[in-house]
Parts: structure tokens; C-alpha cells; sequence
């Protein structure tokens, strides 16, 4: 097997994600495909470090998942705060500069 | 090229991970989504261990799978109440475009990986010859240790972030009990206590409502999440229509015995 495949299972869970990110309303599943696109650049540094025979990719991967990590708590602390004041976690209903 | 082994266990995973993904975005309700982007997550981490990301493998079993998507169902618990998706589209034709947009995106990334001159293939072996975790440490503390710095101020910062976010500051005194009692009376709504769940009706779960004389339910006896939830489960037609049933079976009953008189 080439392992140019796993560029391309990266890249179709990126676009995956890209469509939940368009398609879906509920702000928690929009904010879980953007982890699945963040996941899926982690697989393709991944194989990039494999291919190139060094840790770079692997090393852009690990400080991928850490910002992941800060920015899953700071966006799931902002979709709480959004649901007590607008009782709702829709992206729709967040719409405070529309008359 | 890689093992046959391997490409056994790309092909057989990569299914899976493909099928976790579109049921992430396809579920109707978060909790589903998120377990599936669980289920995606731990595929992910075989294929770092695969690909000779031992540190990375793990990492993403205990950080992602194990840290992000618990706090994701727990934010889905917090919030998920109401929280139920609905499929009305609010701007007509987005979720063609969308698609459309999304399946143009694909064929150009698709292409841009098919046209790529990626012939070179090393592999890790002589990166990883000292140790995956101990190549990945020399990296982190010497080219990209400022890199790493800014990680944790980030960290830092996200951490304190997420405490003012969420932190509400009570600016009034709580009511006391009595209080409470005072205003309940004034008010003069409902001055006893609730009614119990399942009083006279046929079950005494806590999302069945009691029954009223009339055989109507009372939704009062019912909490007010599950209320709020829509999970009042009302058995008082059931009831009525079960009596209706038994009082039919008895009539036959005594039909058939007044007959054999």
C-alpha cells in the first residue's frame, strides 16, 4: 500500500468536517467537526513525518492537538455562557446585531 | 511501500473511521455525534501508531478520546436539554450549496494529492532509532522550545479564560428558606407541597405524571427538567383505555356465561 492513502483518508475527513461545519446548526456539533478537521491535518503530518523520515511533522502534530485542547475549553466556556443568557446552542439564535 | 499487514489495517479502519465521521455530521443528536467523533478519534490513534507516532498515538487516546470528547458530553449534558437539532433549513438551498462547495473543496484537495510528487518515502526508522518519545524531547527542547513556551503560556491562558467565562458572581443575597415560604404564600399558587409522580396513575416512575380525579394527568407532579425536556411520559390514555379493555373482557365474560345459562 502507498502510504499516500493516508493523505487522502486526511483529506476526505477533512472535507468531512468542513461539511458539518456548513450543514449543522447545534453550535456543539459545529464545534466537534472542527475537532474532526483538526484531527484529520494531525493524520496528514503525521504520515508527512513518516514520508520525509523525520520528527518535525510529529512535533507541528503534538502542538496541533494543544491548541485543539485550549481551544476546545475556551469555545465550550463561550457555548456555555451563550446557552445560560439565550437558553439555546443553536448558531442561528446568536444573532444579536441583526434587527 | 508499506506492509501488507498494514494495509489490511488501513483498509478495514479506514471504513470505520470514514463511517465515524459521517455520523458525526449526520447524527441528529449531539451525543451521538460525539461518540461517533470519539469512535473516529481512537481509529485516528492507530493510525499514529501505525505511522511510527508512538507519543502521538497515546497522546491522542488520553487527550482526545479521553479529556476533549468527555468534556465535550459533558457540555453536551450541561446544554443538551434543549438542544435537540432541528432539520428545517432558515436560508433556502444552503445545504445544497453547501454541499456542493464542500464536494468541490474534496476533488481540489484530491487533485492537489494526486498531481503532488510524493515519491520520496523514508519512513522512521532511523528517526525513531534513539526512541520516538526521546527524538520527539531533543526537537521540543531545542528548535521549536521557544514554540513551546508560547504552548504553555497559551494553556495558561485558555485555563484562566474558561474560569471567567463561565464564572457567574451572585450579586444578591440567596432567599432563605423562610423567605421562600413567605413569597410562595403571597403568591398563593400552589401553597402544599407538589404532588408525588405516579399518584392513581398505573406507574410510579418519576417521568410519569400523577393522575388527576378525572383521570387527566397533573404536570405539576413531574420535574420540571423532565418537563422542560418534553420526557413526561403520560400513561392516562393507556389507563383509560386498559380499564375500557377490562371492563370489555368482563362483559364478555358474563355474555358468555349468561348464554350457557
Amino acid at each position: 500500500m502507498n502510504p499516500v492513502n493516508y493523505l487522502y483518508l486526511a483529506a476526505l475527513l477533512f472535507t468531512i468536517g468542513a461539511a458539518g461545519v456548513l450543514i449543522r446548526r447545534n453550535a456543539i456539533v459545529v464545534f466537534m467537526c472542527v475537532e474532526l478537521m483538526l484531527n484529520a491535518c494531525n493524520l496528514a503530518f503525521v504520515t508527512f513525518a513518516r514520508m520525509h523520515g523525520n520528527l518535525d511533522g510529529q512535533i507541528i502534530a503534538f502542538f496541533t492537538m494543544v491548541v485543539a485542547a485550549a481551544e476546545v475549553v475556551i469555545g465550550l466556556a463561550i457555548i456555555l455562557t451563550i446557552f445560560r443568557s439565550r437558553h439555546s446552542a443553536s448558531v442561528d439564535d446568536a444573532s444579536l446585531l441583526k434587527l | 511501500m508499506t506492509s501488507t499487514g498494514e494495509a489490511v489495517q488501513f483498509w478495514v479502519l479506514a471504513v470505520v473511521a470514514v463511517l465515524g465521521a459521517l455520523a458525526t455530521v449526520l447524527m441528529r443528536k449531539a451525543v451521538h455525534s460525539a461518540l461517533s467523533l470519539a469512535g473516529t478519534m481512537i481509529v485516528l490513534a492507530v493510525f499514529y501508531l501505525a505511522n511510527g507516532a508512538y507519543f502521538l498515538g497515546i497522546v491522542q487516546i488520553v487527550v482526545y478520546t479521553g479529556a476533549v470528547m468527555m468534556l465535550f458530553l459533558f457540555v453536551v449534558m450541561l446544554v443538551g436539554v434543549t438542544a435537540a437539532d432541528s432539520l428545517k433549513e432558515t436560508i433556502r438551498g444552503q445545504r445544497l450549496l453547501a454541499g456542493l462547495c464542500v464536494l468541490g473543496f474534496g476533488v481540489l484537495l484530491g487533485a492537489g494529492i494526486a498531481n503532488a510528487s510524493l515519491h520520496r518515502f523514508d519512513g522512521l526508522g532511523q528517526a525513531n532509532a534513539g526512541g520516538n518519545v526521546q527524538g520527539l524531547a531533543a526537537l521540543i527542547f531545542t528548535k521549536y522550545v521557544f514554540a513551546f513556551e508560547i504552548t504553555g503560556a497559551l494553556l495558561i491562558t485558555a485555563a484562566v479564560g474558561a474560569m471567567v467565562l463561565t464564572h457567574r458572581e451572585r450579586t444578591e443575597r440567596a432567599a432563605t428558606q423562610r423567605e421562600l415560604a413567605e413569597a410562595r404564600v403571597r403568591g398563593g399558587k400552589q401553597l402544599p407541597p407538589l404532588p408525588a409522580p405516579g399518584v392513581y396513575a398505573r406507574h410510579n416512575a418519576v417521568d410519569v405524571p400523577a393522575l388527576l380525579p378525572d383521570g387527566t394527568p397533573a404536570e405539576l407532579s413531574v420535574n420540571q427538567t423532565l418537563r422542560a425536556r418534553g420526557q413526561v411520559r403520560d400513561v392516562s390514555a393507556e389507563a383509560l383505555a386498559d380499564l375500557a379493555a377490562l371492563e370489555q373482557r368482563s362483559e364478555d365474560r358474563l355474555e358468555r356465561k349468561g348464554k350457557k345459562r
